[in-house]
């Protein structure tokens, strides 16, 4: 494998001053799929914003396949592609026309049958003489990866591709992604669902404040993430954990009205039906069960407590 | 050089064009017919001669120049403005392509529909009056570039304007007036001695002056001197293109 996209001390400060990247280095692997998280602010639009070209670097540099984004500009980006956050569509263009445009300005030659190619994978193909302004939400965002894959990047930038999208089309996106993939295009994206990083990403990177604070391979951090809590509640609250339940690491919730119990989603057993039944038998009634997930900001206070860097 | 790009954005914009054909069609002939009717039929009535040339024939130069400049103005400086305005230009600072390309396709455009226009109140004046054109390719040098230089302007007014307010200020404040001061619709001699001289500050005077010696062999001031400024005028908003493309200034953040 060989780094396709090298980023190196990349700082940027905005016109007022605002430095929103503080020095983010990171190497992208050819074909691997990227999922950038982070709080709102962090600074991920940002970082894709300086790849592509629509924000100036201030300092730092970075490499698309080898080639410089300021000196080398031309083959820097026509290797790249770019899914924007916003939805940005002219709304009277037609979305043959908005895609074909798309693939002209990044210099390559009409290919009609490449584009009715893309234009079918994304089930665009019924809309192609629709203008934009009458397509769904969902429609719209699959334009904009249509336009971004019209001239066959290498690089896929997704600025979180599934805001606001409906899970079936989540799936859909997903798959897209899968297939991209296997046809050899790196794909960074960001996203705020954990679980979405956990579905198609390689390795996932967490940004914070304009600071990169880890990049790990996803299977190692989703074994640390990966928490869950069950909260038992109970008709009658109590105020300690039973003795023939301490062996299940319980704590006790507000007030002794609910046992939360804390476990790996990932382990090959949860313990939930064996919990369930123990807190039967030690007399405790139930009247309510809860699961929660550990959120994002829970990982991150985590993260930064750990000092990752 | 991205000539596929520039193309591409040279077709787009056209398109938008030909969407609104009809329109862009219909309107100059129309306001054409109302000038001749108000200014051919009214004032040509007491005027009848102007340098003697015929008074309808005389405006006509006149009439299109003021079509001419405030459409490559407004198509350009619109045509830039929107995609910042609606966000898409994302897209043309992401693409591999540079900004004077991306000059080359929006004022080409620009240009080419304010000719277009240009031409058809040519065209439409013809059945109004009788036309000779004295000097065919001047009229139609002088015609081409009033367009790129005046869709110049109007892209760096786009690049520059901050909401719709903006974008109509040059054109409604600035460039209508000074047309219309510039010796459209008479000719410079005809004003008391002091306006001829504070008149020779308007570089449309130059524009419309040369333009209408192409047509019939007599101008107000020198033709080199018209020549000059619309080169002048021309290197002027080129100059200040380069700048724009050096810093990046409002387009890049
Ligand atoms: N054009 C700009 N001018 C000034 N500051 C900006 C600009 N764009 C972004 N910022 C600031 O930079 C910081 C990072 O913004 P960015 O859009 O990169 O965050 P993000 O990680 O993409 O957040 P989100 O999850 O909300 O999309 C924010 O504090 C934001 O206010
Ligand atoms: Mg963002």
């Amino acid at each position: 494998m060989s780094v396709i996209l090298s980023i190196k001390d990349l700082r940027k400060s905005y016109a007022g001053g605002f430095e929103a990247l503080k020095g983010v280095s990171l190497d992208i692997e050819e074909g691997e799929i990227l999922a950038l998280l982070g709080p709102n602010g962090a600074g991920k639009t940002t970082l894709i914003s300086t790849v592509c070209g629509i924000t100036t670097p201030t300092s730092g540099s970075v490499t698309v396949g080898g080639h410089d984004i300021l000196t080398d500009f031309r083959a820097a980006r026509s290797l790249i592609g770019l899914v924007p956050q916003d939805i940005f569509l002219e709304p009277f263009e037609k979305v043959w026309n908005t895609v074909r445009f798309s693939r002209g300005l990044f210099g390559k030659p009409r290919d009609d049958s490449k584009l009715e190619e893309i234009l079918k994978k994304l089930s665009l193909w019924e809309k192609r003489l629709s203008p934009t302004k009458e397509l769904s939400g969902g429609m719209k965002r699959r334009v904009l990866i249509a336009k971004a894959l019209a001239h066959d990047p290498r690089v896929l930038f997704l600025d979180e591709p599934t805001a606001g999208v409906d899970v079936e089309l989540r799936k859909d996106m997903w798959d897209i992604v899968a297939e991209l993939k296997a046809s050899g295009v790196t794909i960074i994206l960001t996203t705020h669902y954990i679980e979405e990083a956990e579905a198609i990403a390689d390795r996932v990177g967490v940004i914070r404040g304009g600071e990169l604070l880890l990049v790990e391979e996803k299977d190692q951090l989703m074994q640390r993430m990966g928490r869950k809590q069950l909260e038992v509640q109970l008709t009658d609250p109590i105020t300690e954990v039973p003795a023939s339940l301490a062996h299940l690491n319980l704590e006790l919730g507000q007030g002794g009205g609910s046992l939360i119990y804390t476990y790996d989603t990932r382990a090959e057993r949860t313990g939930i039906t064996a919990l369930l039944n123990e807190v039967a038998q030690a007399g405790l009634v139930l009247a309510d069960v809860q699961t929660r997930q550990s959120s994002l900001e829970d990982i991150f206070v985590g993260l930064v407590s750990e000092d990752v860097v | 050089m991205n000539w596929t790009g520039i193309l591409s954005i040279y077709r787009y914009e056209m398109t938008r064009f030909f969407r609104t054909l009809l329109q862009s069609f219909v309107s100059p002939v129309l306001s054409t017919s109302l000038y001749f009717v108000v200014f051919g039929a009214a004032i040509g009535s007491r005027i009848e001669e102007v340098d003697g040339v015929d008074y309808g024939a005389f405006i006509v130069p006149g009439l299109i120049m003021l079509s001419v400049m405030t459409q490559s103005t407004t198509n350009a400086s619109f045509g830039i403005y929107f995609p910042k305005f609606i966000g898409t230009i994302y897209e043309l600072l992401s693409a591999p392509i540079n900004f004077l390309e991306i000059v080359i396709g929006y004022v080409g455009a620009a240009a080419t529909k304010a000719l277009f226009i240009g031409l058809v109140i040519l065209g439409t004046s013809s059945l109004f009056v009788d036309l000779h054109i004295a000097h065919p390719l001047a009229m139609i040098l002088f015609l081409v570039l009033t367009c790129l230089s005046f869709a110049l302007m109007g892209f760096i007014i786009g690049i520059w304007a901050g909401n719709f307010e903006q974008l109509q200020l040059v054109p409604l404040l600035i460039v209508t007036p000074l047309v219309f001061l510039g010796g459209s619709f008479y000719s410079i001699s005809m004003l008391p001695p002091i306006w001829q001289k504070i008149t020779l500050f308007n570089p449309v005077v130059y524009l419309i002056s040369g333009f209408r010696w192409s047509f019939f062999g007599q101008s107000d001031v020198p033709v080199a001197i018209s020549l000059a400024a619309i080169f002048g005028f021309t290197l002027l908003c080129l100059g200040v293109i380069w700048w724009i493309f050096r810093t990046g200034w409002r387009i890049r953040s």
